[in-house]
């Protein structure tokens, strides 16, 4: 059989959103970012609100989200996300805001703007990517990075007594009133990739409904930074991060979920 | 009927801001200017106008959310003092390479480090050459009376508007603290329908994606950038000078002087002339654009110059440019929230430019 015999739009499953540009990704082969973008901005095509919709990308690999996303975006200062999306909201209360932001972000510079905007409930939806590295600047330690990982800032590995502890950001906001669904996901497998797209539509109908700050925190891989192998990275992912990162439902209907 | 009122200057420029119809204002409270954010919470303006009002956590977070709004084209405000602007450094530079309009109240006092909360004019620099990094400007408006402060909110919409860039309002705590009488202009209806073909307020299938960044990896294209920032730059310089002159016409000597510093040199001007000393005041109003070829065309008639500032001697040097050194210029101030009386001014005038050598 000819290939053009199998590409005919009647045998289409599946195909790219359009609210996706046809850049060519800047993220390392093997990296969840471009996952993260795809089904967030399905979630967008989806529910048809892009003409309603500002993004607000960070500081640190997704600092040129808006080059691959194809909706109104603003690039923060490193950490201000939250912020910006504050002032964007707070301007535009129908419109639907969201942050795109990275471990060291959100987590790290960013920790301030963080907390104040879920304790506001702010009615955004803030997508936090943790890998537990700043990939951009070349794999240096982050908030995030677990006890013994070697970062080119932490060559012998993460030593909790000078380095500090790996914070669980997510876990601390989960706590603040403000704050309606947190949940924890991943990217790298189907089936987490449909419950993350889910709970990312979740997230934005909690936000139509302006029920206070959803927060969706997708555990992703570092192949680069990790300096390992795509699948490998995924590997040590499920049995390292995921053991301090726990996946699922934090937060539900602004109830902490009790294990 | 003219509405007139007596108000503080903090109260003059957020009642300003209402009445020119901002839409939000994002602050943080700090001695001497908490009043603006305190007027504006009392008055509810999103009752009156639809204005949203918020108290940032931080003046950082107060500088981004602001650049977040204006990002979507809103008329947006932020008031400060020097400690406060410092913090905001980061994200003003970020604004003016986005090239987002808004309005930075800066109501200065004594530095550095947290210096004193009494009036001061040592952010001359900050305000007129930089600040945050990079090649930017700022429009710099300063304000010498409590009506100005009232005044210039519109202004300052005016002008950010129109070349799309931050316009700061440099004042100090004297002018922010003080009361005078303020005739309040009409209340201007918010824009609601206004100019979207640059903000981010959602991609319609009409258009290409809107992008609010000062970010551009090919420097080829950050440079193109630049360019076309230093154009609007020498735009704005070319057309937005402001200044006014006092007393200049007979004058043998000038004070340079803005803000409050201009104010106490009026008083210095009435002492000395009962003296038989003929000094004018020469007061720039915009400290960027600075008012050069003007300065210049009033120092040619005198024979002496004294810049009169709260600070070491900022402004002394745009004088010394403005007139080319080629008249005797010196600067007299007062630092650390210390404030001149128009006698020690006067003295200053007769030491060191009258006699001086």
């Amino acid at each position: 059989m000819d290939i053009k015999d199998i590409i005919k739009p009647e045998n289409l499953v599946y195909k790219k959103t359009d609210h996706m540009t046809d850049k060519v990704l800047s993220y390392c082969p093997g990296c969840g970012h471009g996952t993260a973008h795809r089904i967030l901005m399905e979630v967008i095509d989806e529910m048809g609100v892009r003409a309603d919709t500002i993004g607000v990308a960070p500081v640190g690999c997704s600092v040129l989200a808006y080059d691959f996303m194809n909706i109104d975006m603003q690039g923060a200062a490193h950490g201000r996300a939250p912020a910006v999306a504050t002032g964007i909201k707070r301007c535009w209360p129908d419109k639907f805001v969201f942050t795109y932001q990275g471990d060291g972000d959100l987590a790290a510079i960013g920790t301030a703007e963080t907390i104040h905007a879920c304790n506001r409930g702010e009615n955004i939806t803030i997508l936090f990517i943790n890998n537990g590295i700043y990939g951009m600047t070349g794999g240096q330690m982050a908030p995030t990075t677990l006890e013994g990982m070697r970062t080119t800032t932490s060559p012998y590995g993460r030593d909790l007594e000078s380095m500090g502890n790996p914070i669980k950001i997510t876990e601390l906001i989960a706590n603040l009133p403000g704050v309606h669904y947190v949940t924890r996901q991943a990217v790298h497998t189907p089936r987490y990739v449909r419950r993350t797209k889910k709970a990312i539509f979740k997230a934005f109908d909690i936000q139509k409904n302006k029920k206070g700050l959803s927060f969706v925190e997708i555990v992703s891989n570092c192949n680069s930074g990790w300096k390992m192998t795509p699948n490998q990275s995924n590997i040590w992912m499920e049995d390292n991060m995921f053991p301090y990162y726990p996946l699922g439902d934090i937060k539900v209907d602004g109830k902490i979920i009790n294990e | 009927m003219k509405e007139i009122r007596l108000m503080k200057g903090n109260e003059a420029v957020a009642e300003g801001a209402i009445r020119a119809g901002a839409d939000a204002y994002f602050g943080y409270p700090i001695t001497p200017q908490s009043e603006v954010m305190e007027y504006l919470m009392l008055e509810k303006p999103h009752e009156r106008t639809g204005m949203v009002v918020l108290q940032a956590e931080s003046e950082v977070a107060s500088i981004n959310m602001l650049y977040g709004a204006a990002g979507t084209g809103k008329r947006v405000m932020t008031s400060s003092s020097s400690p406060g602007i410092s913090l905001m450094q980061e994200g003003i530079s970020y604004m003016a390479g986005a090239e987002l309009p808004c309005i930075l109240v800066n109501v200065v006092r004594g530095g550095p480090g947290l210096g004193t909360i009494q009036p001061s004019q040592a952010d001359y620099f900050q305000t007129t050459k930089g600040g945050g990094h990079g090649d930017y400007r700022l429009i710099a408006l300063a304000p010498a009376s409590v009506q100005e402060m009232f005044d210039f909110a519109g202004l300052g919409f005016e002008l950010a508007f129109k070349y799309r860039t931050p316009v700061m309002i440099q004042t100090d705590g004297l002018i922010g603290q003080m009361m005078e009488k303020v005739e309040l202009s009409e209340q201007q209806a918010r824009i609601t329908e206004f100019d979207q073909s640059w903000a981010t307020t959602g991609k319609t299938p009409d258009r290409a994606q809107n992008v609010i960044t000062s970010l551009d990896l090919d420097s080829s294209r950050q440079e193109q950038h630049n360019i076309h920032l230093q154009k609007k730059y020498q735009e704005v310089a070319d057309n937005e000078v402001r200044y006014e002159t006092f007393d200049s016409d007979d004058a043998e000597y000038l004070f340079v002087a803005y803000g409050s510093s201009a104010r106490i040199c009026q008083k210095a001007i009435e002492l000395g002339r009962a003296k038989g000393i003929k000094v004018g005041l020469f007061r720039p109003i915009t400290l960027w654009p600075y008012p050069m070829k003007e300065l210049k065309a009033a120092a040619a008639k005198v024979k002496g110059i004294l810049a009169v500032e709260q600070s070491a001697g900022q402004m002394i040097e745009d004088v010394k440019l403005a007139t080319e050194c080629n008249i005797k210029a010196e600067h007299f101030g007062r630092m650390g929230g210390m404030i001149p009386t128009p006698e020690e001014v006067l003295l200053a005038l007769e030491n060191k430019i009258i006699g001086g050598k």
